[in-house]
């Protein structure tokens, strides 16, 4: 038996557990790079949502009966996981909701709604995906509250001296990604923290790409909301996760009203429930919950930090490998610099669309198109890049196909 | 040869015909396929008798829309603003002459959808394709 510490994820092992890694397509084993806008789901979370749906479902929370209180165990369990996961103090700051979009939309609705009103200021960086924008512009739309853009530095990291400036206007909330779906930079969220809370302004960090990626602790990153989502870290579709400071979720209403979320409710009116459940009206996603925290407690088991070690590793292999390919430009932070994930890029006289159609017929499959991203499309200049993104279980021969796969396009479109 | 990649799509995605913009047009609309980011802009002048004097369009697409967009603005000199309500699906599909996927189809047909635009002076819409049920069930996986 081996007792040496390990320094490497076994991926031979981590990859036999994601079933659909087996899948063929056209022949070829499906090199699967498409992990920032969904992961594959890992056996031990499918497993998980098996064994609950056929032996132990039943409604959550006031049943008297042996099922419900094995559903509300399993279910109150996954949200202590999650805690655990997100290095948060208190598993009542987390609010299950469907995706990370809907935490931002919940954040907007409830804490924006209440504390933002004419004249206010929001700021967010160019690299917000469509989920951290839409909500604010909706808000901004009702309330009129303004909106404040923070851009890039060079070597596309964001401009924290364009932070400064915006916090100086009297900034009351900064909206930032953890991890860029398109750039791949890692903001540095204790940083921005750290000055946002100097000017009075809390911070809603999108964490649906980082967290599948980087060793996570809310407490330390000192942010006041977080927003993630399950089928982005080997799970379920259909649960989010909104994490937030519990004195600030004490003070916001609920955002959507019915079962679950009440104290007590008269032909008068209604009391609400505390938190968490004030925010989790009707019967919540219980199966995607434990499918999500089986998933996480498989991470745990492997450890954040090789799992980081190894993206890491194969981002800068693929960095290294697509400088190969001829007219071929990546978008990004220099591999020096803090980044991680997703790599976006074009290839001069080929569409993303065309890159991406014929990638799929070696069994490559990657995303092209916007990313949900159009203002930082606007801000690089580009209407549209073909994305590949990696995963916990992605390998080096994945890599290679890649390569493989962009010169046959070139050759296709006899560049 | 490439069976979706013809000689022919690849010199029209590389030279689109009728491209740019008309400096003097009676109808225009821009549409686009949201789920990639294409745009394309169609712009027509009508005669006196309102038949397609001149077309041309404008935009950022891949291969396969460039391509359809660029071979239907060769087909419709002469057209009245029903006549191009009226053209079919098929009309762009044959005039590429090759497979197109259900994944490609909205690129092939973005074009076809802005000239109906430009005709109605709004959105056209038709239904979008799409298969019922689950893939494991017609497919071992």
């Amino acid at each position: 038996m081996s007792t040496a510490v390990e320094t490497q994820l076994d991926l031979e092992k981590i990859r036999a557990s994601f079933p659909a890694l087996s899948r063929e397509i056209h022949g070829k084993p499906v090199a699967y790079l498409d992990s920032a806008a969904s992961s594959q789901r890992v056996e031990a979370s499918l497993q998980a949502v098996d064994r609950y749906e056929r032996r132990h479902h039943s409604n959550v929370h006031r049943g008297a009966h042996t099922l419900s209180a094995e559903a509300t165990a399993a279910y109150e369990g996954a949200r202590a996981t999650v805690a655990d996961f997100i290095g948060a103090s208190d598993r009542n700051e987390v609010v299950f909701c469907r995706n990370a979009t809907e935490a931002i939309n919940i954040v907007a609705r409830s804490w924006g709604e209440t504390n933002l009103g004419e004249g206010d200021r929001v700021a967010l960086t160019v690299m917000e995906h469509h989920s951290n924008i839409v909500p604010w512009q909706q808000l901004a739309e009702r309330k009129g509250v303004e909106i404040e853009w923070i851009g890039l530095s060079e070597n596309s990291q964001l401009d924290l001296d364009a932070l400064d400036a915006a916090l100086d206007k009297g900034v009351k909330l900064v909206g930032v990604t953890h991890l860029s779906n398109v750039l791949g930079t890692v903001d540095p969220l204790a940083e921005i923290s750290r000055r946002a809370h100097a000017a009075g302004a809390l911070v809603m960090a999108d964490g649906a790409q980082a967290a599948p990626k980087l060793p996570l602790s809310v407490t330390d990153l000192d942010v006041d909301f977080y927003a993630m989502s399950g089928h982005k870290l080997y799970g379920p579709t259909g649960i989010g996760v909104l994490w937030a400071r519990k004195d600030l979720l004490a003070e916001m209403p609920p955002f959507i009203g019915g079962g679950s979320m009440i104290k007590k409710v008269t032909q008068e009116g209604t009391t609400f429930a505390d938190p968490p459940a004030r925010f989790e009206a009707g019967t919540p996603p219980i199966s995607q919950a434990i499918g999500l925290a089986a998933a996480l407690r498989w991470l745990q088991g492997l450890g954040m930090d090789l799992v980081n070690a190894h993206e890491r590793e194969i981002t800068d292999y693929a960095l290294k490998r697509l400088a190969e390919v001829p007219g071929l430009q990546v978008f990004g932070p220099a591999p020096s610099v803090d980044r991680v994930g997703p790599v976006s890029f074009v290839i001069e006289g080929i569409h993303p669309h065309d890159v991406a159609e014929i990638l799929d017929r070696h069994a490559v499959a990657v995303r092209s198109g916007h990313h949900c991203a159009q203002p930082l499309m606007d801000y690089l200049g580009v209407p549209a890049t073909t994305r590949a993104s990696f995963a916990v279980h992605t390998d080096r021969s994945e890599i290679d196909r890649l390569i493989e796969g962009l010169l046959d396009a070139r050759r296709v479109f006899k560049l | 040869m490439d069976e979706l990649y013809r000689d022919q799509i690849l010199e029209h995605y590389k030279r689109p015909h009728n491209f740019g913009k008309l400096d003097e047009y009676d109808l225009d609309f821009e549409d686009t396929n949201p789920l990639c980011g294409d745009e394309q802009h169609v712009f027509i002048k009508l005669d006196d008798d309102g038949r397609v004097e001149k077309v041309s369009f404008e935009g950022q697409g891949c291969a396969i829309s460039t391509a359809a967009t660029s071979l239907l603005t060769d087909e419709l000199d002469g057209l009245t603003r029903d006549e191009l309500l009226q053209i079919p699906k098929e009309k762009v599909l044959e005039l590429l002459g090759i497979e197109i996927s259900a994944t490609r189809m909205k690129c092939a047909l973005l074009g076809l959808k802005a000239v109906k635009g430009a005709s109605l002076g709004a959105s056209a819409d038709w239904d979008d394709e799409g298969a019922p049920g689950d893939p494991g069930e017609s497919e071992s996986l």
